[in-house]
């Protein structure tokens, strides 16, 4: 009869301080001032947002700094229901990347203010294409959920 | 290039490792390989270890930890992170050196040990930004799918027909972790996850210890009467900004491309005679064979549908069951060269292909949605 072998339970917490710098920490400061910031690449024109202080495709310098649009369109989408240790959100919650007005990369973040008990129901308002905008939370430390999320826009208010 | 690499022997864990300590499995496998060529560890000319300690193995450096039961102590040898292919190709290139004769991989990952897979991958995404959101490779993947299916009309049968097929064909390979016949109303509606995916869409996580003996052309034909071939290789990532990136043309066709100049493959369709390609997500394995040049774009569900794909059709892919099947994170990209080996030599056993193979793909893929992407191009 195959004897059971002994485990160790053990867990790893450990604190980091890790810098935003100069760069994020703008960005930061400007979602707490209710602005979504990018900025503008000289040599391949696009606005990338977050704001970066290079351009990874020309690797080049950059320092134009640029206001995005609060509203945009889902690139795609997914409804987010199970659950893992140490996980970030608690779930249901909804996932998206949206392409902001001005800005020529996608922002990731969420979809809230509608029913998210079904997947039916989610998808009567959310579907690639859809139009969504801000919502600010209360409270704006200068994190990335300063946004509180993206809602969907009626299709007649743009 | 003037000296050929060859692949002298393959060794690969059983599932049974789960409640071994990891130490002694990687002994025994790695023992098992010298064992099967004759070869002592003193003779072996150089190690590389592929692992991802901190988050897979729960010990800061652990092939550091493992690095006796791989043979690699008071050697030139080195270690590697992230995806095993990687130290397979440093491997293969010390010996192109010329400063070695013989070279051996060892792949390693127990995660049967560690949190849940996105519990990990979550620590993937940056901390600023992508980590509060929840993005991880699963969420990541999800939003990969949902563009994939409504661009290309990709419809979540097909999708989940790849879990009964990779499963199906895992049945007859004792090496692999979920072995069973499903059927796509149960992959369909087993527990959602992120929507479009299901929790059987979604690689498990799993054990396993692969190590490989690769030898230069002369030593390698006194070693053994079949070695296999290394013949081509590419690997490339795109930037880690999720909303940067394109997600249904990253890296791997151009990656694929680049390999299949090196092997001299000009139809990879016609003249891959079967691709092990990792996809830890079901749908993840249409648009790879797409961007792998195996169909045409956005028919990746009719090349499944056509059966072709399929354990005996005219190109099998993932007759190991693939990453669906067997989900040793780190090791993903060794276990698909350790398949190729099998096919390329015939010792697959019960899940041979019914067909000559004279050209084996191997590919790999770690990072959200396809960031990285490793293909390597192996022969008889």
């Amino acid at each position: 009869m195959a004897k059971e072998y002994r485990t160790l339970h053990t867990t790893v917490d450990l604190p980091y301080e890790l810098a935003f710098g100069a760069t994020l920490t703008r960005f930061f400061d400007g979602l707490s001032e209710e602005k979504i910031l990018g900025t503008r690449c000289p040599k391949c024109g696009r606005v990338l947002v977050p704001a970066r202080s290079f351009c990874p495709r020309c690797f080049i310098d950059l320092d134009q700094w640029v206001e995005v649009g609060q509203m945009g369109t889902v690139e795609t989408w997914s409804l987010v229901s199970y659950r893992y240790f140490g996980m970030a959100k608690t779930p249901p919650y909804i996932t998206a990347l949206i392409r902001l007005d001005g800005a020529d990369v996608s922002l990731t973040h969420l979809v809230g203010g509608i029913d998210l008990s079904s997947l039916e129901m989610v998808r009567t308002h959310l579907s690639i294409g859809t139009r969504v905008k801000a919502v600010w939370a209360k409270e704006k430390p200068g994190s990335i959920f300063d946004i509180e999320y993206f809602v969907p826009v009626e299709a007649d208010s743009h | 290039m003037g000296d050929r690499v060859g692949i002298v022997a393959v060794a690969e864990s059983t599932p049974a490792i789960a409640k071994e300590n990891l130490m002694d499995a990687v002994y025994w496998v790695t023992k098992e390989l010298l064992d099967k060529v004759g070869v002592e560890r003193e003779e072996v000319g150089t190690i590389v270890t592929a692992a991802s300690d901190v988050f897979h193995s729960g010990i800061s450096c652990a092939n550091s930890y493992y690095w006796e039961a791989s043979g690699g102590f008071l050697k030139n040898a080195s270690r590697q992170d992230a995806d095993s292919l990687f130290a397979f190709l440093y491997a293969c290139m010390r010996i192109l050196s010329g400063h070695f004769e013989t070279a051996m991989v060892v792949a390693l990952t127990k995660g049967s040990e560690n949190p849940e897979n996105d519990t990990v991958t979550s620590l993937y995404a940056d901390p600023f930004y992508h980590r509060p959101l929840g993005i991880n490779e699963t969420t990541a993947a999800a939003l990969q799918m949902r563009q994939y299916m409504e661009h290309y009309g990709i419809s979540l049968e097909q999708c989940a027909m790849v879990t009964v097929k990779n499963l199906g064909n895992a049945l007859y390979n004792p090496y692999a972790h979920v072995r069973k016949r499903v059927t796509v109303d149960e992959v369909l509606r087993s527990q959602p996850i992120a929507d479009p995916l299901t929790a059987m869409q979604c690689a498990p996580k799993s054990d396993g210890v692969v190590a490989v003996l690769l030898a230069r052309e002369d030593k390698a034909k006194k070693l053994t009467d079949n070695p296999v071939w290394f013949r081509g290789y590419s690997s490339a990532m795109d930037t880690s900004t999720l909303g940067d990136r394109d997600l249904l043309n990253g890296m791997l066709s151009q990656v694929a491309r680049r390999a299949y100049a090196m092997a001299g493959i000009v139809d990879p369709s016609t003249e891959v005679d079967v691709a092990e390609i990792s996809e830890p997500y079901a749908f993840q394995e249409l648009l790879w064979c797409e961007q792998l040049g195996l169909c045409p774009e956005g028919g990746g569900g009719r090349l499944l549908d056509s059966g072709i794909t399929g354990l005996h059709g005219r190109l099998p892919v993932n007759p190991s069951g693939g990453v669906l099947a067997t989900n040793a994170y780190v090791a993903r990209g060794l276990y698909r060269i350790a398949e190729a080996y099998w096919q390329l030599t015939k010792r697959a056993g019960e899940h041979q292909v019914d067909k000559t193979v004279h050209t084996a793909l191997a590919h790999s893929t770690h990072g959200f949605a396809g960031q990285s992407h490793t293909v390597v191009i192996l022969g008889d």
